[in-house]
């Protein structure tokens, strides 16, 4: 693995006497693509909004390039390069999908022009005949898009896609695919968390399993596939 | 500048030049005493708008920043002698101090626990003005303004005009606010917080900054009320009916854009005054509250989105 960009050092995260997440150790190279797996309910989605700054860890520490971002609001870590999508798509209703895209922008401090940084990410996701449409009015599949667009706009280091192709057709999928593939390309991680197996498996160089909050495997495609832990939490005992 | 703005700096002039020019033209003070009071609530639905419609944290507390407008305005001119600009100014800037507080109190909460909390901001507030003797406690004091000016033919006209320019900065505010990256950034968060702050956009800042702007505004349409009604008291002051007002209308013209609060405003205001000379002041309430149900019911977007204003205004 490249120089980690993203490192996770004993984060622990409680919800009352509950431990949803950890203590997890997890690092994350720079340009990496990274698949993390496991069935609903073991920490998938709350390790990311400790990732994110959504929720403040009970514990451990996150690291980003180097710094420790543990105590900066999620903002401050969007800026700094870490992007994310929603399980659910979150469009900012009542604008535009073009004006969706000017969010980031107006606060990222991105270099240029904003009109013409928002056109090509648009173009890039396939949505540029949808600029003027308000985002209500999107498929599902442009919605994902649009999740993805959003999180790209701002120049991110990492980007977090959470079960970005949930509900999608196959073909959909392999368009959600070609998007993640063609941002890894230009240097950027991508954290995959997807229950659509194939798509996981054929995208990520490396797979992290999940289970009631604690990574209990770590490997390639095919290692984790055979891993018995992993098939003990998919298929039982 | 684009033609939206060229269009929007026509109108301003337009309407300024007719506040300052009517006085003159029409010769029922009437109008311009009735005309206040519609001005005085397109002030206030804009003011309110800029945080409960933008980032759509409802706010039941208008009537406190209203009240503690008008308290500081009768206060500064009858201990002071401060002129009526400095008073609104000082209105302005005390409501956008009492904004910032609120929403250093309330903020982290949503939804309908931060609508209750707003709540009591005007209980409190009207609460400690009963409380001091020096604002006339729960008795009230007498506000005599000052001698209108020469531009302007008596006190009706001058209060009317007054209002004038108040409600054209306060929905020139509003405009600037919704067109800029503070109202695209509002919107966010009206949309999802938790999507705004993933995309960079800090949340809590902008919200207080909405709570100051629209604290500002509200305070500063209740600074003229003393020395058009010559007497100010609590339950007046900080009415329940201010509240109402100030969120029914914005719904009923549309949350989404400057123009629902002006709309909403003009109209139900306008049919309030008719209603309160032609029927009765007590039916202002009932109208207020029947209109509002039909809208929730079948308009929830308001006039404004009837007619496809928010259909998004940024394109490449």
């Amino acid at each position: 693995m490249t120089e980690p960009v993203l490192s996770l050092k004993g984060v622990e995260k409680r919800f009352g006497s509950f431990r949803a997440l950890g203590p997890v150790d997890l690092d994350v190279g720079a340009g990496e693509r990274l698949g993390i797996i496991g069935p609903n309910g073991s920490g998938k989605t709350t390790l990311i909004n400790c990732i994110t700054g959504v929720y403040r860890p009970d514990g451990g520490s996150v690291f980003f390039e180097g710094r420790d971002i543990s105590h900066l609001q999620a903002h401050k870590r969007a800026r700094m390069g870490i992007a994310r999508s929603f399980q659910i798509p979150r469009p900012f209703t009542g604008m535009t999908v073009f004006e969706n895209l000017l969010v980031p922008l107006d606060y990222c401090h991105i270099e240029g022009s904003k009109h013409d940084r928002a056109s090509s990410v648009l173009a890039s996701v396939g949505l540029s005949a949808r600029v003027s449409d308000p985002s209500e009015k999107l498929t599902q599949l442009e919605l994902r898009k649009l999740e993805l667009a959003r999180a790209l706009v701002g120049n991110p280091k990492v980007l977090i896609a959470d079960e970005a192709m949930a509900g999608l057709s196959e073909e959909e999928i392999d368009e959600v695919l070609a998007i993640l593939f063609a941002l890894n390309r230009s240097g950027v991680a991508v954290i995959m968390i997807e229950h659509i197996m194939h798509a996981v498996m054929r995208f990520s160089e490396r797979v992290v399993c999940f289970e009631t909050g604690r990574l209990i495997a770590s490997g390639t495609s095919s290692e984790i596939a055979e891993h018995p832990l992993v098939q003990k939490v998919y298929f039982g005992e | 500048m684009k033609k939206n703005s060229l269009l929007f700096l026509a109108g301003v002039i337009i309407v300024l030049a007719l506040g300052f020019l009517m006085p003159w033209l029409l010769r029922n003070p009437f109008y311009f005493f009735a005309g206040y009071v519609v001005l005085q609530y397109v002030t206030i639905a804009t003011g309110w708008n800029i945080l409960g419609g933008y980032a759509g944290y409802i706010n039941f507390g208008a009537a406190g920043f209203f009240g503690a407008g008008v308290y500081l305005s009768a206060f500064l001119f009858t201990t002071f002698g401060l002129p009526l600009p400095l008073c609104i100014l000082a209105a302005a800037i005390v409501g956008a101090i009492l904004g910032v507080l609120m929403g250093y109190l309330t903020l982290r909460i949503q939804g309908v626990y931060f609508a209750i909390a707003t709540l009591g901001l005007v209980v409190v507030l009207e609460t400690i003005v009963h409380n001091i003797s020096g604002l006339g406690g729960a008795s009230g004091m007498a506000v005599y303004g000052p001698r209108p000016p020469a531009w302007s033919p008596g006190p009706s006209q001058y209060n009317f005009t007054v209002m004038v320019v108040i409600a054209v900065a306060s929905v020139a505010l509003a405009r600037w606010v919704e067109i800029s990256w503070i109202g695209r950034g509002l919107r966010a968060v009206r949309a999802s917080e938790d999507a705004a702050e993933c995309s960079g956009v800090p949340t809590l800042r902008l919200k207080l900054v909405a709570c100051a702007l629209s604290g500002a505004v509200l305070a500063a349409a209740g600074a003229p009320y003393p020395f058009y009604t010559s007497f100010v008291e609590p339950v007046t002051a900080f009415s329940l009916i201010i509240g109402l007002n100030a969120i029914a209308m914005p719904l009923i013209g549309g949350t989404r854009t400057w123009v629902g609060p002006v709309i909403g405003a003009l109209l139900l205001a306008s049919v309030q005054q008719i209603a309160t000379v032609t029927i009765s002041s007590e039916l202002n309430i009932l109208f207020v509250g029947a209109v509002l149900i039909a809208f929730v019911a079948f308009a929830p977007g308001g006039i404004s989105d009837l007619f496809g204003r928010n259909k998004g205004r940024a394109r490449p």
